[in-house]
């Protein structure tokens, strides 16, 4: 138990001293030595806490991670495929007020994007009413053209998202990214929830913070929700691709805590269109797939010929109606990039609302006035190629050399389709534990949204932090951590 | 239970005994070769790595790299290395059905003992590998005995276990009885120390130390873990929970065969078997051998066909 005192001469007083402001929103300080209210009892905290007493409980968190086994494989890197996620020491904390937006923002949004996906893969109204180009549409390379008039159980595509938010210098949470298809992350944010408890249980309990521990009973409820009709009493499972994939202790995790099968591939048999897995009492019908593979990879009949990911005759399955898949397939045409740019138009056309939560200006390069302002000026761009996440295929003006820039000026002539543009946006800053002394680091924030009879986000998300000084690139891949986020009661 | 889950467990708990085995068996016989003896040092490492590894015996043991070859060389298929990572590389398959206690413990005894690059001559950091997995095994059975529900999963580690033990003790048994005219005592300590029974030997028989009392104990006696006879009574403890478990399969194979295995240690007299030692135990290993072909067959690697007969 660490007793609050003003002792302005201790060690943490000493760590805090290399915080420097740069000109984005950071989450923690209004002005040099003013913490934000929701702040203050860390911000207290840190003040007490020697430098050797946070190393060691990043020492103890980290052992804690690495023991549990929660790590991630790393691909292009083949010496040792496995490393701990790393996790910062310190908690993102956002207020009840600012959760509210988020929450009623992404609701919206996401009840928007779920009437589109079904708009595009049966009527296709809003192509008609020219509210989306049709050709931009049909070109995208997540549209699945074998979705076309199937019916999902209840309609619903989008049953798991993870949508990227970042905060702007003015401190308004806007829409980076949607993640329609497979998004991952969500078992750091409850494992790290699980390590912070105990390395912070006085502080966590004065911050009065909401809970997310019920995650994984929601996140099942709504999977058996999306059940195909007539199934009662669904046997729900997960499809990994393998102990091989980067996520797989990810797939390991939500499986024990919903109790349900991890299954592979080659553990599910079709016959006469209706999924078995192999037992050891014999074969057991499967109602729900929990797919945690990308549409490609599902059913070498129908998509990639080679791939012994999936398995065969599940597509025909699905297309008979016997069996549910979260996320449906096809829904990565909805968080294409290109697509993205008309998310507020979507919002208006099917809710007839004001979007709550805005878009990041976005510039399309199959737009010609749009692509010359762009490439005039690729230096204060951020780019990205429309199908890629991960932050794979990404140019960051303002980080890049002429090399690279000219690289992109290319591709974009080459293929505009495949590219949009956003200016870069200085991403808030949180303070980080590096190094011995705690100083600010960009970061963005993955709310998880449940789709299934009603919408559940469970307070929190997994806040994504650029560990590299300056660094404005978040993913994992690309050497980012994340932290735990704290959503106050009030 | 998945199939595919049911085998990684199995595998994983093969691995994790053999790793054990192998741990054993070195603590032994570096404990006897400090001491002169009319065996050899080159004989009684040879008697280790025929007993350990079956195909490397074939080559000349060299003294010097036998511990190493054990221990460390990552080629080797029967290092105490490889069969840790195998263990771990199983569990790694079936991570939501061990318990988080259970992953935890093989994970850090992984890294323990695959961390640190170990030079060839390094005897002594070979046998601090040798130690950690031999205490990490007592550790990592209490642990699973404790946090694991003990279902299904459980009962096909059990099986993974005790297969492998028998197996292996058979084969140890056959290594030193097969010369067993030139063994002297510190031989024969070295055999129970391999079988963590000297112990338990001297309280049942006294420190006199007979082969065939020990062959006798070592076989035939139901109450000592690391004896043939106890390790055939838990597969068949372990099949029959499996079997009851579920009731549709086909498992009269698998009944006959645990049932004439242990039949094989269950009504014999040392006596019966000890002059043709060398054919009884290849009868078990053999028999061994067929059980886990009709396990694989009837729950693992079943025909899609016969599932839709039943």
């Amino acid at each position: 138990m660490i007793i609050e005192t003003d002792a302005s001469d201790h060690g943490g007083a000493e760590a805090l001293r290399k915080y420097e402001l740069n000109g984005a929103y950071d989450e923690m300080f209004r002005a040099v030595d003013s913490p934000r209210k929701q702040y203050r009892p860390l911000h207290n905290l840190l003040l007490n806490l020697g430098a050797d007493e946070l190393r060691r409980s990043k020492n103890e968190a980290d052992q804690s991670f690495f023991n549990q086994g929660i790590t991630f494989t790393v691909y292009g890197n083949d010496k040792g495929t496995e490393r701990i996620f790393p996790n910062d020491l310190l908690p993102r904390i956002i207020t009840a007020a600012e959760w509210d937006i988020i929450e009623r923002g992404l609701v919206q949004r996401i009840t928007a994007l779920n009437l589109f996906l079904k708009d595009v893969y049966h009527e296709g109204k809003i192509i008609e009413d020219g509210v989306v180009p049709g050709n931009i549409i049909y070109t995208c390379k997540h549209y699945r053209r074998e979705m076309r008039g199937i019916k999902v159980p209840r309609d619903i595509y989008v049953t798991v998202v993870g949508t990227d938010l970042i905060r702007t210098p003015e401190g308004k949470f806007v829409v980076l990214e949607d993640n329609l298809r497979v998004p991952s992350g969500v078992s750091y944010m409850l494992t790290s929830r699980r390590v912070m408890k105990q390395i912070f249980p006085g502080l966590f309990q004065k911050c009065r913070v909401r809970p997310i521990e019920q995650y994984s009973q929601a996140l099942l409820s709504t999977l058996r929700f999306s059940a195909p009709e007539g199934r009662s009493e669904p046997t729900v499972v997960l499809l990994t691709p393998g102990a091989y994939n980067s996520a797989y202790f990810e797939h390991t995790y939500l499986a024990r805590q919903m109790g349900i099968e991890l299954v592979e591939g080659r553990d599910l048999v079709v016959h006469d269109n209706v999924v078995y897995m192999r037992t050891t009492f014999g074969l057991q019908r499967v109602d729900v797939i929990y797919r945690r593979i990308d549409d490609d990879y599902l059913d070498p009949l129908v998509f990639e010929g080679n791939s012994a990911l999936g398995a065969v005759g599940l597509f025909n399955a699905y297309r008979a109606g016997n069996i549910a898949f979260a996320n449906a397939l096809g829904t990565g045409v909805a968080d294409d990039k290109a697509i993205y740019a008309y998310v507020p138009k979507i919002i208006r056309y099917y809710l007839n609302q004001d979007p709550i939560l805005e878009n990041v200006e976005t510039f399309l390069m199959s737009d010609a006035a749009q692509r010359d302002h762009v490439c005039q000026r690729l230096d204060q761009y951020v780019v990205k190629a429309v199908g890629e996440s991960g932050g794979y295929g990404m140019l960051i003006g303002p980080h890049s050399t002429e090399a690279q820039r000219t690289e992109f000026r290319e591709k974009i002539l080459a293929q505009p389709r495949n590219y949009i543009a956003q200016p870069t946006i200085n991403l808030s800053t949180a303070p980080c534990f590096v190094d011995g002394s705690i100083e600010p680091r960009h970061v963005d924030l993955r709310p998880y949204v449940l789709y299934g009879e009603k919408i559940t986000i469970v307070p929190g998300g997994l806040t994504r932090v650029a560990l590299r000084k300056g660094s404005l690139v978040v993913n994992s891949s690309q050497g980012g951590g994340s932290k735990d986020t704290w959503v106050l009661q009030n | 239970m998945l199939s595919r889950v049911a085998d990684s467990l199995y595998w994983m708990s093969r691995y994790f005994e053999r790793a054990d085995n192998a741990s054993r068996v070195l603590q032994a016989t570096y404990g006897l070769i400090l001491n002169p003896a009319k065996f050899s040092t080159e004989e009684r490492w040879f008697r280790a790595v025929s007993s350990l590894a079956p195909g490397a015996a074939a080559t000349n043991v060299d003294p010097q790299r036998a511990l190493h070859l054990l221990v460390a060389d990552p080629e080797g298929a029967f290092s105490i290395m490889k069969c840790i990572s195998g263990a771990r590389e199983n569990a790694r398959q079936v991570r939501e059905e061990i318990s988080s206690e259970m992953w935890e413990h093989l994970n850090r005894l992984y890294h323990d003992v695959t961390g640190s690059d170990l030079r060839p001559d390094d005897d002594a950091a070979a046998m601090r590998i040798v130690n950690l997995v031999r205490e990490g095994s007592y550790r990592f059975s209490g642990v699973t005995a404790a946090t694991m529900s003990h279902d299904e999963g459980w009962h096909f580690i059990q099986l993974g276990k005790y297969i492998e033990r028998a197996c292996n003790l058979c084969i140890l048994l056959d290594a030193y009885f097969v010369i067993d005219k030139h063994a002297d005592d510190l031989d024969w300590v070295g055999l129970l120390t391999s079988c963590a029974a000297f112990e338990a030997y001297c309280k049942a028989c006294t420190a006199e130390l007979k082969p065939d009392r020990i062959a006798d104990f070592l076989l035939l006696k139901p109450e000592f873990p690391y004896s043939v006879r106890y390790s055939l009574d838990r597969m068949h403890e372990a099949l029959t929970s499996i079997s009851n478990l579920s009731l549709s399969r086909r498992t009269e194979n698998i009944e006959r065969l645990i049932g004439r295995l242990r039949s094989m240690v269950a009504y014999v007299q040392i006596g019966d078997v000890i002059r043709e030692l060398h054919k009884y135990l290849a009868g078990i290993i053999e028999q061994c051998r067929n059980l886990h072909a009709a396990v694989h067959e009837v729950y693992i690697e079943y025909p899609i066909e016969v599932a839709f007969e039943t």
